[in-house]
């Protein structure tokens, strides 16, 4: 394990030009380059607070912003997008790099590692632009956002944890590649997200205990809608659940490591 | 301590009745493979810095599985590569190019996928680019390169900094031939420094010029180590050899080994070299008249006979070579026990030094064809100058000179 963070402090270069080339390429030829990466979810939003905002505005308590919805369906979307993006990102990383793999010698680490760094920079991104519109629906920062530091590192934990199971079965069985992002749709449904709690029938409701995403998602609302601390206890379990699938994950990563060469 | 280690290495690539066999034996799990494909068994050698190795074999001997686990993007299945140095690889130029960016950028990130930091390569980077030689266009964006220009930045980084090893794919060429002089000047400047090379090729010529060792790989084993020259005999007589036919070596009284090989149909007796009198000679003068003797017996009957020569200097280079096809001299429908003989007349229009002859018995105009018989080192013989101006290289060229002012 030491190694492993060895070689991995070894090639930070080449891991940093990574992340950095991933993001110059993307405004290599787009006028608006990166921008892409922050109107793709906000269109999103829109298209959601467009069409729903009727039907579920009215089922939100405790706030009286007329654009509540909206703000709460950014705030889940922010937590839900870095998690989605991790994991689709993982689920294709080593199929995608095969050809590097194969051909030079480098640190397989450095993989996982650069697709964390260039999902935190989008999703800061997205954060900076979701600060902007907030402000401008008159939702203004506060002191509580600082636990969204804490908060982000266990969802990239969670995704990264799964992210790599996924991607290391992937390789050796593609039917994975197929079916991970239709799970990832029922997973993102099951989540509130684009619909707050309380329209789920009660006796339902314990289900979603068993969701991991469901702590994470509640409390990016209670600190971006509402302004409040998140429930500690939910997310500490939720954070030793992560960190048990993140162990797993690099477990399996290590011991798939010298086979995936063979298969890709 | 060697700088290479290759220890009983042997790869197999593994398949499971079912993959999750396989997951489960990372989870200590006792499952057995289905199937087992060796594709390399017990390979043992050592490299000592400086040497020059040339790795040669037919297409799917093991090369390039050997190659990728000297450089450590495959990992062995039995037995281990011990590395003591860097190793810098020719075998993939421009893998990690990201074309959008520029050349410059390019090079860091490639550079960086070698393992150097940023600090060190900017301490190189008016080296890479001044050995590039593509002038403004290493601040362009690398999509606007042509496949000559991309090579010549990739092979500049890649050789950016000396490695204790260097592994050099020949068929690979960098591009146009006034940067492959270059590029080549290059490993032979690393190869003086001390750097040991490792080059993989078909090309008999690149292995003999450049490399002191070679190492043939078939079917997955190493089938000969030693002499390029030895190496390369044998390897040509391999390739050469049809169903039924043998190779023999024969270590010679000066130790250097001869290769035979063919099916066997006729078989050269003895090859001797005559003067212009007639006598036997072991030396001879630049530009003498000489006589090669070949005679054949024959085995069993064959509806034709084609006999040629190919005089090799004493790094084994090709120097000349043609057959009885070519000279339009041919002996139809032999039978058995029939002994045949043939006299090449020629000038030794040949440099001072060292030759061998080489013979093969086949049809038609190759030996690749029907090889009844390829001997190696049939006939060894000297070139003296007794009679000429001084003079150097292989071949004797007598100019005659005009000058004016």
């Amino acid at each position: 394990m030491l190694e492993l963070f060895k070689s991995l402090w070894d090639y930070r270069g080449f891991v940093f030009s990574s992340i950095r080339n991933e993001f110059a390429a993307r405004f290599a030829r787009s006028r608006l380059g990166g921008l892409w990466m922050i109107i793709n979810p906000l269109a999103q939003v829109a298209i959601y607070a467009l069409v729903l905002s009727n039907v579920l505005a009215a089922k939100l308590p405790g706030i009286d912003n007329k654009y509540a919805y909206a703000l709460y369906l950014m705030a889940g979307m922010l937590a839900w997008s870095l998690f989605a993006e991790v994991i689709g990102r993982c689920l294709t990383l080593f199929i995608d790099q095969g050809n590097l793999m194969k051909k030079m010698r480098f640190p397989r680490i450095t993989l996982p590692v650069i697709v964390v760094g260039s999902s935190l920079l989008n999703y800061l991104l997205l954060f900076v632009a979701l600060l902007v519109v907030f402000a401008l629906l008159g939702q203004w920062p506060n002191l509580q956002m600082f636990w969204l530091i804490p908060l982000t590192v266990a969802v990239t934990a969670l995704a990264v944890g799964i992210g790599l199971i996924l991607g290391v079965l992937n390789v050796f069985i593609r039917d994975v590649g197929q079916v991970v992002p239709i799970l990832l749709q029922v997973w993102f449904w099951f989540t509130p997200v684009v619909y707050p709690l309380n329209i789920i029938p009660e006796k339902f409701r314990s289900l979603m205990e068993l969701n991991p995403m469901f702590p994470i998602v509640s409390a990016y609302h209670d600190i971006l809608v509402y302004a409040k601390a998140p429930d500690i206890t939910q997310i500490a379990v939720m954070t030793v659940v992560a960190l048990g699938l993140l162990l797993l994950g690099l477990f399996m990563f290590r011991r798939a490591a010298p086979e995936m060469v063979d298969v890709l | 301590m060697s700088l290479l280690t290759v220890s009983n290495l042997g790869k197999a690539y593994r398949v499971y009745a079912s993959e999750f066999q396989r997951i489960g034996r990372w989870f200590g799990l006792n499952t057995k493979p289905s199937e087992e494909h060796w594709v390399l068994k017990n390979i043992n050698f050592a490299i000592e810095p400086g040497e020059a190795i040339g790795i040669v074999g037919q297409n799917g001997a093991g090369k390039s599985t050997l190659l990728k686990m000297i450089t450590g993007t495959l990992q062995p299945t039995e037995g281990r590569v011990q590395v003591n140095g860097r190793i810098a690889a020719i075998l993939e130029l421009g893998m990690g190019f990201t074309p959008d960016l520029t050349g410059r950028q390019n090079v860091y990130h490639a550079a960086g996928l070698m393992g150097f930091s940023a600090d060190k390569i900017s301490g190189v980077i008016n080296d890479i680019e001044a050995f590039a030689e593509i002038g403004s266009y290493f601040d362009e964006p690398v999509r606007t390169y042509s496949s000559g220009m991309q090579m010549r930045v990739a092979f500049a980084v890649a050789t950016a900094i000396r490695p204790e090893i260097l592994i050099v794919d020949e068929a690979l060429s960098v591009g146009d031939s006034y940067f492959q002089h270059k590029s080549f000047d290059r490993i032979r400047e690393f190869q003086a420094q001390g750097t040991t090379l490792l080059i993989v090729s078909h090309d008999r010529g690149s292995i003999q010029a450049l490399c002191n060792r070679a190492i043939l790989l078939e079917k997955g084993t190493v089938l000969k180590d030693g002499k390029p020259e030895e190496v390369m005999d044998f390897y040509n007589a391999l390739i050469a050899e049809k169903e039924n036919s043998t190779v023999q070596l024969r270590e010679l009284e000066d130790g250097s080994i001869q290769t035979r090989s063919g099916t066997g149909e006729a078989s050269i007796g003895t090859v001797t070299l005559h003067n212009a009198a007639g006598a036997p000679i072991e030396f001879v003068s630049v530009g003498e008249n000489v006589s090669l003797r070949i005679n054949i017996t024959i085995n069993s009957a064959i509806p034709e006979l084609v006999v040629g020569y190919l005089i090799k200097d004493r790094l084994g280079q090709p120097v000349f070579g043609t057959n009885s096809h070519h000279l339009g001299c041919k002996i139809d429908d032999l039978d058995a026990g029939e002994t045949v003989s043939y006299s090449f007349n020629f000038a030794a229009n040949l440099g001072v030094g060292s030759y061998s002859v080489a013979v093969a018995l086949h049809t038609s105009d190759s030996h690749l064809s029907r090889n009844y018989e390829w001997m190696d080192l049939t006939l060894v013989f000297n070139v003296v100058n007794i009679s000429q101006r001084e003079f150097v290289g292989l071949a004797w060229m007598p100019p005659t000179v005009e000058c004016s002012r």
